[in-house]
């Protein structure tokens, strides 16, 4: 075996060996270097955030004691009468959970018609101007940058309390996060039938509808069933500032201590959005799947 | 519009009826796709009541909202100092939350990959458990620390950690399980225990994608931690929301405008810090 391998003369063992080590050294620095500045870091934020161990320790107990406190009153003997009584607000609760999945859907339906409308425009391989593009993109990107909730906040005052401001401010989030990855779908397409439709004289709509629309349908439409799914979550506390749905009952139940009914109610928000998550996923996959076999 | 056409177009026709022939099978499937979906967004302006006739006053009042806030201006200078402490807490939720969420998750994502524990009801139960997390959304656990530890950004950490914990689990998981397993067999072939195969073969795979992975929720939990002061859980979120019921709307648009730039500057950096860890590789 000996032969095998060649064997280095000693002074280049040595030089290959102090190479070896002072890379790992070098690794080993970078590390602990990267390690430091996190730790600084954290220990930074935490000054500012007023961690406070000894309050965490203190009241930690009360975590589980909550999920406790919350938790509905069971006996095997009368589990029929006590899951009723758990869910009194049953019929009121699921016609909430309606509303809030409606908001969801209008907010998402009119966001993406919107970014739909707007995507092409902030797309630099469709539009020549560099000012549109640039105009569009700074738009979309304000439109998601402020929170939803933000948005529903101020929408509250203009329009009143219900559902409606809770639906604007879903759709322009949902304009300004689905504009932005529609167009960065745009951008990847395949030029030539683009360059096809203009050869033979397309114009500039004509352009985006035959040659870009038949190429990112279904990429779209995976991308606004997923912001449906994370826009569901938003819709469930839009109730907190008073736009619709079924965060307000939340917040009221939390906020006046009617313990099981918190519990029953996020058990049901949970169970939805779960039930949306996998439905969704679903579809995508096989939206996903119809295009690969496609291709 | 019919700017072009053949000479020969009706012996084009005639020689490939199939193509212009319309499908009514397949309009017929897109009519009934676009009539649902309409529906169910005319189903929902009457099941919500939407009040249109408000649309048009409320339009005109947001546009004297828009002119009041014009231009930002915070006030006073003692102000302006409370504003960017609130924005330093916002950032500090934002870091530690990401930060204790991803640590938290690292151990419990090895228990929800298929390829580190093969216990279908371990792997399940993680699975759900995590899911369970995840469905309650930051504002939700915000609401509950808060009435745990008290008002205060301690409680916004916790609420970021807690469901960050659901989202890193998931996201973790997914990420070892699509780790090369070669690397594992071959530490376990040369001896090592199953725990070595996990800490020399698998994480060093693993390691640069979950580091990327927290850096992008960094980003995104900049923007979810400006908004928890809502309910009370510290940050520029309480500003925000009082200045908004107090109708200050000047200190409004100075917010929403510092809001922006906190975001699109971490957006930056951490950009930067994830292209330089991983290179430029999409989030899987």
């Amino acid at each position: 075996m000996r032969t095998a391998v060649p064997e280095f003369p000693e002074a280049r063992l040595r030089e290959l060996a102090d190479r070896y080590a002072a890379a790992v050294a070098a690794k080993r620095r970078r590390v602990w270097l990267g390690s430091a500045v996190l730790i600084a870091a954290a220990i930074a934020a935490g000054w500012m955030g007023d961690v406070n161990l000894g309050n965490f320790v203190e009241n930690f107990w009360r975590l589980p004691a909550y999920f406790a406190s919350i938790a509905p009153k069971f006996s095997f003997s009368t589990a029929w009468v006590d899951l009723s009584e758990w869910l009194w607000g049953l019929p009121r609760w699921t016609r909430l959970l309606g509303d809030t999945l409606l908001i969801a859907y209008m907010g998402t339906l009119s966001g993406a018609i919107c970014g739909f409308a707007l995507c092409f425009l902030a797309s630099a391989n469709l539009v020549r101007s560099r000012t549109t593009v640039f105009v569009t993109r700074r738009f979309l990107e304000f439109c998601r940058t402020v929170p939803d909730i933000v948005f529903a906040l101020i929408f509250v005052l203009a329009f009143g309390l219900g559902p409606l401001p809770g639906v604007l401010a879903i759709a322009i989030h949902t304009t300004g996060a689905l504009g932005k990855q529609f167009a960065e779908v745009v951008e990847n397409i395949d030029s030539k039938p683009i360059e096809g439709v203009a050869a033979s004289g397309g114009s500039w709509f004509q352009i985006v509808r035959f040659g870009a629309v038949p190429q990112v349908l279904s990429n779209f439409v995976s991308y606004a069933l997923l912001r449906f799914e994370i826009n569901v979550r938003g819709a469930a506390v839009m109730g907190f500032v008073g736009a619709g749905g079924i965060g307000q009952d939340l917040i009221e139940a939390v906020r006046k201590f009617y313990y099981t009914d918190v519990s029953a109610i996020l058990l049901l928000i949970v169970v939805t959005v779960m039930l949306i998550d996998f439905v969704t996923e679903r579809v995508r996959h096989r939206l996903l799947g119809l295009e690969g076999s496609a291709a | 519009m019919n700017s072009f056409s053949f000479e020969n177009q009706a012996g084009i026709v005639e020689r490939h009826p199939d193509l212009f022939r319309p499908d009514w099978w397949h309009r017929g499937k897109i009519a009934i796709g676009v009539g649902g979906v309409v529906a169910l967004f005319l189903f929902g302006i009457v099941q919500l009541d939407i009040p249109f006739h408000r649309l048009s006053d409320g339009m005109v009042r947001l546009g004297g909202f828009v002119r009041l806030m014009l231009p930002p201006h915070p006030g006073s200078w003692a102000e302006v100092l409370k504003y960017l402490h609130a924005l330093g807490e916002t950032v500090s939720i934002a870091f530690l939350g990401t930060l204790g969420g991803a640590l938290l998750a690292l151990p419990v994502s090895l228990l929800a990959a298929r390829n580190v524990v093969a216990n279908r009801i371990v792997h399940l139960l993680t699975r759900r458990s995590l899911d369970t997390i995840r469905g309650v959304d930051t504002l939700i656990w915000a609401l509950i620390w808060v009435g745990i530890v008290g008002l205060g950004p301690f409680a916004g950490i916790l609420a970021v950690i807690c469901s960050d914990f659901g989202t890193f689990g998931k996201l973790f998981s997914e990420a070892i399980e699509a780790a090369d397993k070669n690397p594992a067999e071959g530490v376990r072939s040369s001896g090592g225990s199953h725990l070595h195969s996990v800490r020399f073969g698998l994480l060093p795979q693993v390691f640069p994608i979950l580091l990327s992975q927290v850096l992008y929720y960094f980003e995104s939990n900049t923007r979810s931690a400006t908004i928890i002061g809502i309910v009370g859980a510290g940050g520029i979120g309480l500003q925000l929301a009082e200045q908004i019921r107090v109708l200050e709307w000047q200190k409004v648009s100075f917010l929403i405008l510092l809001i922006l730039m906190t975001v699109s500057a971490i957006d930056w950096i951490s950009g930067k810090l994830r292209f330089a860890i991983i290179g430029h590789r999409p989030i899987a």
